[in-house]
């Protein structure tokens, strides 16, 4: 059956065509020129193609700001002053917007003094690629040319270290206490309504207080890891647990398994493959605390570097940073897949 | 304990009429020990909205050591209700269910248990998922390894002691369930549709297996089936329960004599008492669900030109 298309306003001035009769159960459907449907089951791509693809996904952001930086007529707001002519505020290598530069350009033929010269610029806060590449090298290899600026990768082993031992202390108490949670409803009420809630509090927001707790150095950065990985890491894991199937559990009670025993031997091995990607995921998400952590107390690690080269207006370096952090996690993230299906080859289907 | 009231005559030696090498066969069972003992059994499901579901009511039955059980019944009888009811899985609302004459109050060693869905650990290889209840009562990983590998033999699957679960085909999953349930030393084996999800050959190629294991190990059976043929191949004796509430319908000695073999499917034995179950099983189908469920095939509209004839 097919719904009758409402008529629209200016079908009213028109006699209204004939509605088409709705098609009769049993007419043949069009033969031929079957349409095709772009969205169906999902399957695997072949391989060639799912490289292809996957460095199109890198390439095409790229190119987009290759193009933005590379191509003067794209964007290009501002003029960089390369002789300033006798135009008394400019200097060279200054950024100053088109339309004033043209103002000084048509003032100095007017006056009959020297013009100044410059050529079409993006703003200071987006530098071309080939730049963000060579401060991505010289930041990792050399030392900051600033005597108080700290070194790139000291401040992002710092980092890592304040995202290790969050995300270990959630760990040590959020994925026993979700597996609990999963395997035993009485635990699951009695705790999950309140982290659900507690959930919803930013972790920021527990800033100022974990600095009066805690001092200014790393224990309030931790502890905001933790505070914004562990209530959803219960979450997360109790509901993986869940999923474990009953069976298996069923199977394993017949066979005398009984509480502590039945989670260690069935419960926690069924689940393992998925807990650990629920892990990884974690992971992430701990990075994403990283940034407003370690802003918290004396700022530190690559938090302190970014802000400390954006003061300076090196973006280029800022961006240098941001990406280095992109890479560790994907880095880390494609680590843990590789050894996740060396640990559980048995999952490799599902995996 | 209501078996079915089959008289005792002499030929022909089919369901109704029991002749006396068939007598003897039974008679020499039922002077074994009891190995299960169902009293009374009642099951009542609450419902969401309040209301109750009677899934089993006064079920009463006994079987006695290395009997084979086999329990039919039309869908929504309660078999699989029963059956984990039995295993300790589910819990009874009235009666009395003892094994050896122990009450059962909960899953326990005494009853193993096979399932229909392949329920093998799949990270465990083969033959630590037969070490496992070993080791869940006590064993240590050596002792229980090494009588894993004595059911693995048993099954003829000790080349796949090291195999994961996911390298085997659906026969030898369930192949591997039985022995890692027998390992155990279980009294009873309980068994919830074992074979539906295997195909028509793995299906009587396991039946054969099943039969033979049956018959080396002391061991009671109580199997689930949907499988008509597959309970007279299998069974001692037949429990044929009827749905809504389910309850005993009757309960069949199977004539057809042992050892079995697939041949006998044509005997008249065989073929009287499946057309007993049949009568006791689908009749009642067809007029529960009848009208609303399918009908008369005449409600079907014609759709094809007329003269474009298929048969």
């Amino acid at each position: 059956m097919r719904a009758r298309p409402l008529p629209s306003p200016t079908d009213d001035a028109a006699p209204a065509a004939p509605a088409p009769l709705p098609s009769v159960a049993g007419a043949a459907a069009p033969v031929g020129r079957a349409r095709r449907s772009w969205i169906g089951v999902a399957r695997p791509l072949p391989p060639r193609k799912r490289l292809a693809l996957t460095l199109l996904s890198f390439l095409l952001p790229l190119g987009l700001w290759a193009a933005v930086s590379y191509l003067p007529f794209l964007w290009h707001p501002l003029v960089e002053v390369t002789n300033s002519g006798e135009v008394a505020w400019m200097e060279p290598g200054m950024r100053v917007p088109k339309a004033a530069f043209a103002e000084e350009v048509a003032a100095a033929s007017s006056a009959g003094t020297e013009a100044p010269a410059g050529r079409p610029a993006n703003p200071v806060y987006l530098p071309a690629p080939h730049e963000v590449a060579v401060a991505l090298w010289t930041t990792l290899t050399a030392a900051p040319p600033q005597r108080d600026a700290i070194w790139l990768p000291a401040s992002l082993w710092h980092s890592i270290q304040i995202i290790f031992w969050g995300f270990t202390i959630s760990s040590i108490f959020g994925v026993p206490l979700g597996v609990l949670c999963g395997a035993q409803p009485t635990i699951a009420r009695l705790t999950e309504p309140v982290i659900e809630f507690v959930r919803y509090l930013p972790a920021p927001a527990f800033g100022a207080l974990m600095v009066a707790i805690l001092g200014i150095y790393d224990g309030p950065k931790i502890a905001i890891i933790v505070i914004g990985t562990f209530f959803q890491q219960v979450l997360v894991i109790a509901n993986t647990t869940r999923r474990v199937d009953p069976l298996l559990i069923e199977a394993a009670l017949t066979m005398g398994s009984r509480n502590l025993r039945l989670i260690r031997r069935v419960v926690v091995p069924a689940v393992l493959p998925q807990l650990y990607r629920d892990q990884r995921i974690l992971l992430g998400w701990a990075w994403t605390y990283l940034i407003v952590a370690e802003l918290i107390g004396t700022s530190s690690g690559i938090t302190f570097f970014i802000t400390q080269q954006a003061r300076y207006q090196h973006f280029d370096n800022v961006y240098a940073a941001i990406l280095v952090i992109g890479f560790i996690g994907i880095a880390t993230d494609i680590a843990l897949a590789l050894l996740g299906r060396r640990l559980f080859p048995y999952a490799r289907a599902e995996a | 304990m209501s078996a079915a009231p089959i008289p005792l005559t002499a030929e022909p030696c089919d369901y109704r009429t029991q002749c006396e090498p068939v007598r003897v066969r039974f008679e020499k069972l039922k002077a074994r020990e009891v190995a299960l003992k169902v009293e009374n059994l009642g099951k009542v499901f609450r419902n969401a909205d309040g209301g109750e579901t009677v899934a089993l009511r006064d079920i009463d039955l006994v079987t006695h050591r290395r009997e084979f059980l086999c329990v039919v019944g039309p869908s929504g009888c309660g078999k699989s209700t029963f059956v984990r009811i039995l295993a300790g899985l589910e819990t009874k609302t009235s009666g009395t269910v003892s094994v050896g004459g122990v009450p059962v109050s909960g899953p326990g060693a005494d009853r193993g248990m096979v399932f229909q869905g392949y329920t093998l650990f799949p990270w465990l290889t083969v033959k630590r998922n037969v070490a496992f209840g070993l080791e869940e009562n006590g064993e240590s990983r050596h002792v229980a390894e090494r009588e894993a590998l004595q059911w693995l033999a048993l099954i003829g699957l000790e080349r796949f002691a090291d195999a994961y679960p996911h390298q085997l085909s659906g026969g030898m999953k369930q192949r591997v369930a039985i022995a890692r349930a027998l390992a155990m030393r279980p009294r009873i084996l309980l068994m919830d549709e074992p074979f539906s999800a295997l195909d028509a050959q793995s299906r009587a190629r396991m039946q054969a297996y099943l039969i033979e294991i049956w018959r080396k190990i002391d061991i009671t059976i109580v199997f689930i089936t949907h499988d008509l043929d597959e309970a007279v191949t299998l069974a001692d004796r037949i429990l044929v329960l009827k749905a809504h509430p389910g309850e005993v319908e009757e309960l069949i000695e199977v004539p057809v004599p042992r050892p079995r073999h697939p041949g006998q499917m044509l005997t008249p034995e065989f073929r009287a008492t499946r057309a007993r179950l049949d009568a006791l099983i689908h009749p009642a189908e067809a007029e529960a669900d009848g009208p609303a469920d399918l009908g008369s095939l005449d409600m079907v509209t014609r759709m094809a030109s007329v003269g474009d004839e298929v048969e």
